[in-house]
């Protein structure tokens, strides 16, 4: 079985005559990207940031200007391409390609989205918005709350209509709107702020009393894997230096958006507990990557540091601001790690951890936003501020991002081990008219699905994989479904999620999403092969995101199995 | 006793399914696992000896105890203790699955009968996939040599790794994301047209056939394999031939310690020119009344226009009576002979022999005068060998690598991917060359200075050197002399700041390269940008004493190393293919010498005079004093400098025996010419760039009526007296070895066990000498001597008539004059137009733009050449490789040579450049 018969003759011109191997620098694109760069340095973790400069600059990426960035930073070709192309934001355009409409409508179609009519949503805006306008669907974009959600250019709306989103398209609105309530640096030190870090900085508050403090009121890490901060912290101050300090604003779980919801209204209050994090590991240098969706964020946080800079409390480190470029799984630690060094964000294979080796090789203390948006409160107030609460046996808080068929939706902070039925009932108001609880998401995509009869299991880390070994909390994202919604459809939905958003290193998630997707859009759904496959995504996945992502589909089969009949 | 490795390493004890495995430090799972002997069931595929573990095809899944998930078994190093399954339900469960999802998005077709993950998927009975298949990507074969079968890609990522960090040619990339994830090269084009240099290591890599050889070779059973070396470069890869029905079906690296199963284009796809239909099979003796001279139409395929098929009886006779009719007639001194740098040590111990013993003279030569002549002469005069002071490989010792006048990512590729490999390890790599060569990206400096300034760069970062006290003082003082004198020419004038001008490179920067390369172990590799001038000498002169100067010599991770080019000039110089030296270069003005000699090979009255070299040789015909030649494998109507003159010197020659493959541009001239074997025809050693001494094999039997060389040299020698009875070419190796200290310790039978044996190697038990000048250097008082160097110009600099300068140099893809690899089809195909290189801006005052044909003129001659814009070239300045026929470079070169080394400036003379006619490739 040969292909020869596909073979054709070597006396063909494999070239144009004398054209050299490869893509010769094109002298203007060379002039533009130098001029674009600027003073800027040329080194490879930069080459994110300086993709942007040219996707925001030009609108996309132009094969002449990859071929002369490359060129600038002393990279191939090809180590720029397989970045630039791994990233979702980013719009490359070869030769004889048309280049993307000067205007990009970005509808979410995540769970919640969808079930708020993303799919009518999308038709509509595809019939009515005319030339010029290009229409994406894309995952979530972190404002569930106000379901469906289109994003004008970089403008997020809310409660999307084909009106609204119209209106915002014909007025070229493609920049956010600033929220007008947020704690900006001024008011921030007025309050107090940066007075626990000045402490620390000037020797009034002792490191191994900070650890101490941490570790005795049990704060774990909010973004989702649940690690106790303060043994993170010690964990560190125990590796070599130098180390460094990575935050993880990445917010990408469909369902969450409550890092969002901290940011706009008072940045400077995770910069602090961020700063405390780097003088108790002593990190000369601190890393803050912003997922790309979050462009209101991104000014507020170009402010606040700015602000900061200039007027500092104290010493500082030095600070970086990284911007994703639409990809959820640059919010898996070491695959943040690999974009702020300028890579594709694959994660890396443990051990070891990012603690031991992070970025640049070096240790790395990454925590989520959230995380250490409760530091100064807790070093000001005391451990007991946080432990204090908690309810059903639980300690400490959350931030549960709330979406779906309640009334009130948005960010509820409620006592961790709450159950849904009293989250629903105490805080979002219960119920929509007409709506009765059908099942939830816990914890996002990739905390499974419950059925309303578990409606009273503790919500906290370690209880709902008590309940069920396919759900956990994660970042504490719940999604609330209601007799119109069906936990099969949802179940494609994330699965689609995770296939789209996979990085595509390793089998089982890089094919077995892709089968997964195709075989649970089946009308019947083989729910052994099913089964196997999760088993072996579960086993023998790289990272969280394929060992995750069957959680949906087998809480289904379990707790939902008259809608596969 | 030999040493029990527990004892030197550090291990640790794990158990794999009940059985303990002790595992080395850092070995992973499955590497102690198969070292052991237990491994063997474990299915991988993304793993393969010689590359960094990734884990990511997850074939390898085992089970850890007290570990919640499945570890990758390919990748994950054992603690002590360890306890780990394989043959768990769940492990094998993962194993299957994986294999099952991979194998659910294979083709139908196959495109090798080693496909790995074939062979995993029957071993553990996976059946049909219960998976519908991906959607499947579009095969790519725009390349001549490579298929690209991306249906059959599994995202191993052993391909990329390939690329990037083993031959780090950065033109692979794995795109996209997800299950979108694709192999790319450059932009996701097409592989022809991309930056690929063809070195192959991708296929090599590929698990399962998605990257092959083109044309379906691949599929093809071969019905034998012949362990040999490459005939092209001077790394010397060892390389094993598959072959079938006697024809080499294709080439696969082999781990030589030269190559490490790294091979580049030429090596593993430019073989098939043994087998082109212009071979000469026949004998040929020139018709009467045929003029000498290359003719517009002169075809190497018609050798009837200009020969007639003779009887090997009438051409050796013919051949033979001419050269010992012009010895008995006009004297010895009225001959001459040029040996091969191709050829084997055999061939050239051979060939010397008979011009010495046979044409009683010391005119023998090849073209290493071409080459590194005038480094060899500095060295013999400041150190007292001309060959390297250490390997390629000493780079993994290095701190710093300076690349100086050298391509060596075109010209010595494998060589050029360790170098790489070191710069990504963090090593400094310091690339000086007035062209920004490919090498420069992975630099960490890079001195694009103007060319024919290197005395003042050196000198320059001498100064610096000197000044702030950056020297070694204990070796000057112990090893070396002169120092004062070289010294005081250094500190006269030759600041950085003084040269930053006429060099083109910031002052500072010279100073920064000259403290690195000062206080680190640097090793400087050189090539043609240093030897090809007329004071090319000089420029070696300064490179010797930049080393010598800071200790950088004679130890681990330093060295002096200038880059031989052919794959066995080193070989053919130390065999004595040499006017000045016999074989080991003792010297033929020598009593002692020549009296060992005349008894050695049972002959009077050996020349007691140092010959001619090649240029000097031409010359000589010209002034009417030497009137016959013997050419074997060399090609001096292309490759010398000034080709009308060199040419007409050939005309004028009464007597010419050419031996070679083709009827090259030299035999178009000749009297009778002699077909002889190609490389894979032929049994023979070779020495590399690094002293290697290595063996290549027969793998071929010779096509029609060619004969070996070896035993054509015999032919000749017993036509003109000479009692030779040489019955195998082993035998010519062993009255070499006992001529040649150097090689004491190689014998015959050594090489076959070994196929590589460093030298020097001074008994059976010595395994060779990398580094040497470790306590001594082999000069008569034991030291190294300072020679100062000051600037000479260029003899032809440009003017108003005559404004760029001519640069003339390599392809990656072409070897020397083209005779060769202008015949391999996968090659040729690669660059089949002869191109020269200049800046686009330069370009485009000239109003051309690329592919328009551009007329070079020199005082000598014009050409005509395809405009490629290149903007690592500086402006005023053209490049322009001599593989041509249809563009010979050398019709516009200076014959200038250097006073020591005799060598021509083919690096720098000045050429006129206007709007140009197209090309004809029958064009002579």
């Amino acid at each position: 079985m040969v292909q020869s018969q596909n073979v054709e003759p070597i006396n063909k011109p494999i070239r144009k005559r004398a054209k050299p191997k490869g893509r010769a620098v094109d002298p203007q694109a060379l002039v533009d990207v130098q001029e674009l760069l600027g003073d800027a340095p040329r080194d490879a973790d930069q080459l994110i940031e300086h993709l942007h400069r040219i996707q925001d600059r030009y609108g996309h990426l132009s094969a002449e200007h990859l071929v002369a960035l490359a060129r600038e930073m002393k990279l191939s070709p090809a180590e720029v391409y397989e970045v630039a192309t791994f990233y979702h934001h980013f719009d490359v355009v070869k030769e004889g390609e048309t280049a993307p409409a000067q205007l990009t409508v970005r509808v979410c179609d995540s769970v919640t989205c969808e079930m708020c009519g993303c799919d009518d949503l999308v038709a509509a805006l595809e019939r009515g918005l005319g030339q010029g306008v290009r229409i994406q669907r894309v995952p979530c974009v972190g404002r569930c709350d106000e379901a469906p959600v289109a994003v004008v250019g970089r403008n997020q709306v809310g409660h999307a209509t084909p009106d609204s989103v119209r209106a915002k398209v014909e007025a070229r609105e493609t920049l956010p709107t600033l929220p007008a309530n947020t704690v900006h640096y001024a008011e921030y030190r007025d309050g107090g702020g940066y007075r626990v870090l000045a402490d620390c900085v000037e020797g009034r508050r002792d490191v191994e009393e900070v650890v101490s403090t941490l570790e005795s009121s049990k704060l774990r890490g909010l973004g989702g894997a649940g690690f106790p901060a303060g043994r993170k912290w010690r964990a560190l101050r125990n590796e070599a230096e130098p180390r460094y300090v990575a935050i993880n604003i990445d917010e990408g779980e469909p369902g969450t958006f409550k890092d969002r919801y901290y940011l706009e209204r008072d940045p400077h209050r995770f910069l602090e507990g961020t700063l405390v994090g780097a003088w108790a590991v002593n990190a000369p240098d601190v890393y803050l990557y912003l997922r790309d969706e979050y462009a209101a964020c991104e000014q507020i946080l170009h402010r606040a540091v700015g602000e900061l800079i200039e007027d500092p409390p104290c010493r500082l480190p030095r600070i970086h601001v990284r911007r994703g470029a639409g990809a959820y799984i640059c919010g898996e630690e070491s695959a943040m790690i690999e974009s702020i060094e300028g890579k594709r964000g694959m994660p890396r294979l443990r051990p070891p951890l990012v603690a031991q080796v992070g970025i640049f090789g070096r240790p790395t203390l990454e925590q989520n936003l959230e995380t250490m948006h409760w530091v100064r409160d807790v070093l000001e107030k005391g451990p007991e501020w946080f432990s204090g609460h908690g309810r059903n046996g639980r300690t400490g808080f959350r931030s549960f991002s709330v979406s779906g068929r309640v009334n009130n939706p948005g960010v509820h902070i409620a006592p961790a081990g709450i159950t849904l039925r009293e989250l629903v009932d105490e805080h979002c108001g219960g119920m929509r008219e007409g709506h009765e609880l059908y099942g939830y998401f816990p914890g996002g995509a990739s905390g499974g699905i419950l059925p309303a009869s578990m409606a009273d299991v503790p919500l906290d880390f370690d209880t709902l994989q008590e309940a069920d070994p396919h759900a956990f909390i994660g970042s504490a994202a719940v999604i609330v479904l209601s007799q119109h919604d069906s936990a099969r459809k949802a179940a494609l939905n994330t699965m689609r999620f995770f296939h789209h958003e996979s990085c595509g290193q390793c089998t089982p998630c890089r094919v077995g999403t892709a089968k997964a997707a195709h075989l649970m859009a089946q009308p019947k759904w083989d729910t052994g092969l099913l089964e196997e496959l999760s088993t072996c995504m579960v086993d023998a996945s790289i990272c969280g995101l394929g060992q995750a992502a069957p959680n949906p589909l087998r809480c289904v089969i379990k707790y939902f199995p008259e809608e596969l009949s | 006793m030999a040493a029990n490795p527990k004892e030197l390493f550090e291990t640790v004890t794990f158990t794999l399914d009940g059985q303990d495995v002790v595992a080395y430090e850092g070995e992973t799972i499955l590497q102690a696992a198969e070292r052991n002997g237990h491994g063997a069931h474990i299915p991988r595929l993304c793993y393969t000896e010689g590359q960094r573990p990734v884990g990511n095809c997850r074939s390898c899944m085992v089970e850890i105890d007290d570990e919640r998930l499945l570890a990758p078994s390919c990748w994950r190093v054992p603690r002590e203790g360890m306890v780990v399954r394989s043959t768990t339900g769940r492990a094998v469960a993962a194993q299957r699955m994986v294999l099952e999802l991979l194998q659910s998005d294979m083709p139908e077709t196959g495109y090798t009968p080693d496909n790995e993950l074939e062979q995993w998927v029957r071993r553990l009975d996976i059946g049909t996939p219960r998976f519908v298949s991906r959607e499947q990507p579009r095969q790519d074969i725009s390349h001549p040599a490579m298929a690209v079968n991306l249906d059959a890609c599994i995202q191993c990522t052993r391909c990329v790794r390939a690329c990037r960090e083993e031959q780090v040619n950065d033109v692979i990339g794995f795109a996209f994301r997800g299950s979108d994830s694709k192999i790319v090269f450059d932009l996701d084009d097409p592989m022809g047209e991309s930056s690929c240099v063809a070195c192959g290591e991708c296929v090599q890599a590929c698990p399962t056939g998605a990257l092959m050889p083109a044309n379906g070779v691949g599929m093809e059973a071969d019905d034998r394999t012949v362990d040999s070396v490459c005939p092209y470069c001077g790394v010397g890869c060892q390389l094993t031939y598959h072959i079938k029905d006697d024809r080499i079906l294709h080439v696969e690296g082999r781990d030589g310690p030269a190559n490490h199963e790294r091979m580049c284009v030429k090596g593993r796809y430019g073989f098939d020119y043994v087998n082109h239909p212009n071979r000469l099979t026949k004998p040929l003796i020139r018709r009467e009344g045929v003029a000498k001279e290359l003719r517009h139409d002169f075809d190497p395929a018609r050798p009837g226009d200009i020969f007639r098929e003779a009887t090997w009886e009438e051409a050796l006779e013919v051949a033979a009576a001419g050269l010992k009719r012009i010895r008995d007639e006009k004297g010895s001194q009225a001959l001459a002979g040029f040996g091969s740098a191709k050829g084997s040590n055999e061939e050239a111990y051979l060939f010397q022999k008979l011009v010495r013993a046979g044409f009683g003279t010391n005119n023998v030569d090849h073209c290493t005068r071409l080459c590194h002549a005038s480094s060899v002469a500095a060295l013999m005069e400041g150190v007292g060998s001309g060959a390297v002071s250490c390997q390629v490989d000493d780079v993994a010792d290095c701190d710093l690598m300076f690349v100086i006048g050298a391509n060596p990512t075109s010209n010595h590729p494998v060589a050029a991917t360790f170098m790489k490999n070191e710069a990504e390890k963090g090593k400094k790599l310091v690339v000086a060359d007035p062209r920004r060569i490919e090498l420069a990206r992975h630099a960490t400096h890079s001195l694009q200075f103007k060319p024919d300034t290197d005395v003042a760069l050196l000198n320059a970062m001498m100064y610096t050197i000197i000044e702030e006290g950056l020297t070694d003082p204990a070796f000057i003082e112990n090893r070396t002399e002169g120092f004062d004198e070289l010294e005081r020419n250094v500190m006269n004038g030759y600041s950085p700041e003084a040269m930053a001008d006429v060099v083109g490179i910031p002052a500072a920067t010279i100073r920064e390269v000259a403290r690195l390369y000062a206080t680190s172990r640097s090793i400087i590799f050189w090539g043609m940008g240093i030897s090809q001038h007329i004071h090319g000498t000089d420029n070696s002169r300064c490179l010797i004493a930049l080393a010598m100067m800071t200790g950088n010599v004679g130890k681990p991770g330093c060295g002096l190393h200038p880059l031989r080019g052919q794959n066995n000039v080193q070989g053919a110089s130390d065999a004595g293919l040499i006017p000045m030296v016999y074989p080991d270069y003792a010297p033929v003005g020598n009593e002692k010498v020549r009296t060992w000699y005349e008894q050695f090979w049972g002959v009077e009255n050996l020349d007691p005079n140092p010959g001619l070299t090649v240029v000097e040789i031409m010359n000589e015909i010209h002034a009417g004093k030497l009137h016959g030649m013997y050419i074997m494998g060399e090609n001096p109507a292309m490759s010398d400098p000034n080709l009308r003159h060199a040419r007409e010197s050939l005309a004028m020659l009464d007597h010419l025996v050419v031996q070679d493959l083709f009827l090259t541009e030299t035999a178009a001239y000749a009297d009778v010419v002699l077909p002889a074997s190609a490389f894979p025809e032929k049994t023979g050693t070779f020495t590399n760039t690094d002293r290697r001494v290595q063996l290549g094999r027969t793998a071929l039997p010779l096509p029609g009526d060619a004969r070996q060389d070896w035993e054509l040299i015999q032919e000749i020698a017993r036509r003109i007296d000479l009692d030779w009875n040489y019955g195998d070419v082993s035998e010519v190796y062993e009255e070499m070895r006992q001529a040649m200290p150097s090689i004491t310790g190689i014998t015959w039978e050594r090489l076959q066990r070994e196929d590589s044996v460093t030298y020097p190697c001074a008994s059976a038990e010595d395994p060779g000498q990398g580094i040497v000048f470790v306590d001594r250097f082999p000069t008569d008082n034991g030291r190294g001597r300072f020679v100062p160097a000051h600037l000479i110009s260029a003899d032809e600099t440009p003017d108003d008539e005559y404004a760029y300068v001519l640069i003339t140099g390599r392809q990656l893809e072409h070897w020397h004059t083209g005779a060769m690899t202008r015949r391999a089809s996968v090659l040729n195909a690669i660059e089949p137009v002869p191109v020269v290189s200049m800046h686009p801006l330069d370009m485009y005052e000239l109003g051309v733009t690329q592919g328009d044909p551009i007329c070079l003129t020199s005082r000598r001659g014009d050409v005509n050449a395809y405009a490629r814009g290149d903007d690592g070239m500086q402006r005023g300045e053209v490049y322009l490789p001599f593989a041509y026929h249809e563009a010979a470079a050398n019709l516009l070169t200076n014959a200038a040579i250097d006073p020591y080394g005799k060598i021509p400036e083919f690096k720098y003379c000045a050429v006129r450049v206007s709007v140009g006619q197209e090309v004809s490739a029958e064009l002579y």
